[in-house]
């Protein structure tokens, strides 16, 4: 929990990682990706104040002790949430599986959500894996990651029949969220590898999910607003869009956040620190202390205390089913965290609908 | 001539490259880590992204580009242009050389070139840059409706939103309406321009957003500012 000013915030992390990512974790022939992604992932980390850098040594194998000291000790998070990554044609063990991330949560009861994923392209053997994983862990959330190689494809949608019987069998298993991340590449490699709408189309098709649009969309904000805007059960999560922005580019962090609170709505968007990118403490901190820096924003909705509890927990914790004290929950009249009716700035009948 | 004004008329020929995605040139972003000139003519230009993943095709159509532009020049005998550090490097280089089209380029990857991305990212372009000309104007949105180019004071936004709609094949004269939508043409009526500018700016938001990142990773990997 974090504490300012005699306010009191319950701070669901909901998108993390636990990765091994070091030269030994490295599959042979394939080192410069592994190299290339881990080295990728440590500049976004520049864009959060120098004093929370690391070394690429310490970011490609940071330990148990350093992400519990990170996560909860410093950095006030109530709840974290381990979302996978596997990667596995390039890191041998996987790059940050769902086995790795809840063998450490299971030493931490109480303190993690073990998220497990599924990639259309593993068939028949990928649904029983699914299945076993959600015995196993419990898991009522999922991470899908559309860029992921395999088997010398470069990616998928979530339009592709096979993603949908993924999406039939999350229903019957009891899986709630579907956070989804785009990445550079896909088939074919001539679309937009970053294109949302295959997340429209599952959301309408899948009324009873929630999909949680990770590092909303980004580069694609403009994309994801508007899809947004029209899909009720579509959420944003803020990961690397305060990490990424707030420090480094502030007036740029208002006007995205203004632009996702018109467009998504307060009650819609989830932060997520996106841990080992970026330590939680100071993502907290800044956030709870943000507003917009000058009168130029004053058309964008207000950002008020109750906007700030519901997006550092509040929202995921209702997504979750994660209890949340009586002192840390908002007052009558202060909102309903993750409604999905709530805040849309355009109506589901507006011209909205047709993105420019 | 000498090397060092060829230097420079390259140096020119690649301003006019742009990040297709950023709608900015490669040179401003600092994304030409090198450009040189032999005495006889040859042309090397190497190429630098934010980082080892940015996405292949919009790589590819800079490199593809860059190509166009330095070897469109009189004084070039031959051209070669390498994208270093990048996941499709390789693909990329080798394809751009034998001129071989992106579909080819990626054998099997790919179903088709990159001319309707582009033209979707220029339509992004002419989106935000409906914000720029419009913000500083203080009129009330429903005066913009109809509203022609021609009213606008002239700027250097102005002319670049003009370019991008010529691009397009979309009206760009003084006497075309402010407000369009960029894939029909088509003028905003007045009840839709309210949303149509909210849009406009949530586009600008995005790019400048991205641009943002995209610097700051670039400054990471390639501290030497090249």
């Amino acid at each position: 929990m974090y504490e300012k000013d005699g306010e009191k915030y319950f701070v669901v992390d909901s998108h993390m990682h636990y990765w091994s990512a070091g030269p030994d974790n490295w599959v042979p022939g394939a080192e410069k990706y592994a190299k290339g992604w881990i080295e990728c992932f440590h500049a976004y980390q520049s864009l959060g104040p120098e004093s929370t850098h690391w070394s690429i040594e310490k970011f490609m194998s940071y330990t148990e002790d350093d992400l519990i000291k990170d996560v909860f000790d410093d950095g006030y998070v109530d709840v974290a949430i381990f979302q996978p990554t596997y990667l596995t044609e390039w890191y041998r063990e996987g790059f940050n599986t769902t086995e790795r991330n809840a063998a450490l949560g299971a030493k931490h009861p109480g303190r993690f959500v073990t998220n497990t994923r599924w990639d259309p392209r593993d068939g028949d053997d990928g649904l029983k894996r699914l299945a076993e994983n959600v015995d196993r862990y419990g898991s009522i959330g999922v991470k899908l990651y559309t860029a992921e190689w395999n088997n010398g494809s470069r990616g998928w949608t979530l339009k592709d029949p096979g993603a949908y019987r993924y999406l039939e069998k999350c229903q019957e298993l009891g899986i709630k969220n579907i956070h989804v991340h785009k990445g550079p590449t896909i088939w074919p490699l001539d679309k937009d590898a970053f294109d949302v709408s295959d997340v429209d189309h599952a959301a309408t098709d899948f009324p009873d999910l929630n999909f949680i649009v990770e590092h909303v969309g980004l580069p694609r904000i403009e994309d994801f607003c508007f899809m947004a805007t029209q899909e009720p059960n579509v959420y944003a999560g803020l990961s690397v869009v305060i990490g990424g922005l707030m420090h480094a580019r502030p007036k740029f962090f208002a006007k995205v956040m203004g632009e996702l609170l018109f467009w998504v709505g307060e009650d819609k968007m989830t932060f997520g620190s996106d841990y080992g990118i970026w330590e939680p403490k100071w993502q907290i901190e800044g956030f709870v202390d943000w507003d917009y820096p000058s009168d130029e924003f004053s058309d964008y909705p207000r950002v008020t205390t109750a906007t700030k509890k519901k997006i550092l927990g509040l929202n995921a914790a209702k997504l979750y089913g994660i209890e949340v004290p009586e002192e840390y929950r908002l007052g009558a009249g202060e909102g309903a965290p993750a409604a999905r009716d709530d805040a849309v700035g355009v109506s589901t009948e507006s011209p909205a609908a047709s993105p420019a | 001539m000498t090397t060092a004004i060829v230097g420079s008329r390259i140096l020119a020929a690649l301003a006019g490259v742009r990040d297709p995605e950023l709608d900015e040139p490669i040179t401003t972003l600092g994304f030409v880590a090198s450009a040189v000139v032999s005495p006889d003519g040859v042309a090397e230009v190497h190429l630098r992204l934010p980082t080892y993943f940015c996405a292949p095709n919009f790589a590819y159509l800079m490199v593809a580009d860059a190509y166009d532009a330095v070897s469109a020049l009189d004084e070039i005998r031959s051209t070669t242009v390498i994208l270093d550090e990048h996941f499709a490097s390789d693909a990329i280089n080798d394809g751009v050389a034998a001129r071989a089209g992106f579909a080819r380029s990626f054998d099997g990857e790919a179903a088709g070139e990159l001319d309707q991305l582009r033209i979707d990212f220029i339509r992004k372009s002419v989106m935000a840059g409906t914000d720029v000309v419009c913000r500083p104007l203080s009129r009330d949105p429903s005066d913009l409706s109809a509203a022609k180019l021609g009213d606008l004071p002239p700027s250097n936004a102005l002319d670049r939103l003009r370019r991008r709609r010529r691009e397009l094949g979309l009206p760009a004269g003084d006497d075309s309406p402010l407000l369009i939508d960029p894939i029909t043409g088509a003028p905003i009526a007045a009840d839709a321009v309210p949303l149509h500018l909210r849009k406009a700016r949530l586009t600008r938001t995005s790019l400048d957003a991205n641009t943002g990142i995209c610097r700051g990773m670039l400054r990471h990997r390639y501290p030497d500012n090249g």
